[in-house]
């Protein structure tokens, strides 16, 4: 299985879950409308994705063991705290426009144009996030949360794509928390995420 | 014998299962017909690869197939070939009845925030251009919320892709 395309699908679906939790409780209602729409697009890239990969695109998102889920962490963390919560879409998005536009290009005519597909989309999710940018970037909080995720966003991107996202977003390269292990929230988004699945009665159809 | 009108036919009876008001083929996202040796292959795109609604859409086509006593082959195509400027001029007009602003048409470059911001997106209650971007988001990913500042009247923008 292509690892680089089962680790964008994750990340377009744990993101998606994480964006998810917000329903209902954002600060403001038109943040709930935006987060809530938000998910359901990436979401909807992690099945496009899947089905490049699989015929059955549920039972590879939600079949597989803790372990095999091939996530950045960034998109694990739970973050409860607005600042953090901007700050890494902010970032998630600033590095996911780096590896789609990669992708553009790939000589497989299927990954290319569902990349274009995924790309034209995400404008719409850059905008949300940039404005969100625009407003806050002078406020301490939010500078402290880019800091602290900064190591995480440079860890969904791979080695050879990490300048260009600090040139982008202009922070220093440091050490990276890339994929490979995964942080401990990720096992409670995961038995959350696949108990419907996991208590369904054999052969039950969905 | 089916053939490729009846197939079309069937398909401009199938309402947007979201927008009721405009069908599969006004909304363009059926890109071929193509009917041979009692098969009906069908192409089919979605408008945001997040439409919770593409499955639905999906089985309509499926049924109306089999209700011309052919049987159906759809396959959804997740390239970059559907675009809001896919929606035909009629769909466009029974959209803006409905209350919902069509589509600015595609540029060659991406959309961006201060374009959606401009006051030059029509009401389509009174027709005034004097409206205001709400939301980015509204309640499908394809649409955008806008207040118009004349009538006092919040729409849904169909968003350009």
């Amino acid at each position: 299985m292509n690892e680089l395309l089962l680790g964008l699908a994750d990340d377009e679906l744990v993101i998606g879950w994480r964006d998810s939790e917000w329903t209902g409780i954002a600060p403001m209602l038109e943040e709930d409308v935006a987060f809530s729409s938000i998910a359901q697009n990436e979401i909807g890239h992690a099945r496009a994705v899947y089905e490049l990969l699989t015929d059955d695109a549920d039972a590879l998102a939600f079949d597989r063991p803790l372990g095999e889920y091939r996530c950045a962490p960034l998109v694990e963390l739970r973050l409860l705290d607005w600042a953090h919560t901007i700050a890494r879409r902010w970032l998630y998005e600033e590095a996911d426009r780096i590896r789609i536009a990669a992708l553009m290009d790939d000589a497989d005519p299927a990954v290319a144009g569902l990349a274009a597909k995924i790309d034209r989309e995400e404008v719409y999710h850059r905008m949300h996030a940039d404005m969100w940018h625009e407003r806050l970037r002078g406020e301490p909080r939010f500078r402290d949360a880019l800091a602290d995720l900064w190591p995480y966003a440079l860890g969904v991107l791979p080695p050879e794509q990490r300048a260009e996202l600090a040139a982008r977003v202009r922070l220093e390269e440091v050490e990276a928390i890339g994929r490979g292990t995964h942080t401990p929230e990720l096992a409670e988004l995961w038995d959350e995420m696949t108990s419907v699945r996991r208590s369904a009665p054999a052969g039950a159809q969905w | 014998m089916v053939d490729e009108a009846q197939v079309w036919a069937a398909f401009g009876e199938i309402p947007d299962p979201e927008i009721p008001v405009i069908s599969l083929v006004d909304l363009g996202v059926i890109r071929s017909v193509d009917v041979a040796d009692g098969r009906v292959r069908v192409e089919f795109t979605p408008t945001f690869l997040g439409c919770p609604a593409l499955e639905v859409m999906k089985r309509a086509l499926e049924e109306k197939v089999a209700a011309l006593g052919a049987q159906p082959e759809v396959r959804v195509i997740t390239d970059d070939s559907w675009s809001t400027d896919k929606i035909t001029p009629a769909g466009r007009e029974k959209l803006r009845t409905a209350g919902f602003a069509p589509p600015a048409p595609r540029e060659a470059s991406a959309p961006r925030l201060v374009q959606l911001q401009r006051a030059v997106f029509r009401c389509p209650y009174c027709g005034s251009t004097q409206t205001r971007l709400e939301n980015i988001f509204g309640p499908t990913p394809c649409r955008s919320l806008r207040y118009c500042e004349s009538c006092r009247q919040p729409f849904e923008q169909f968003k350009t892709i």
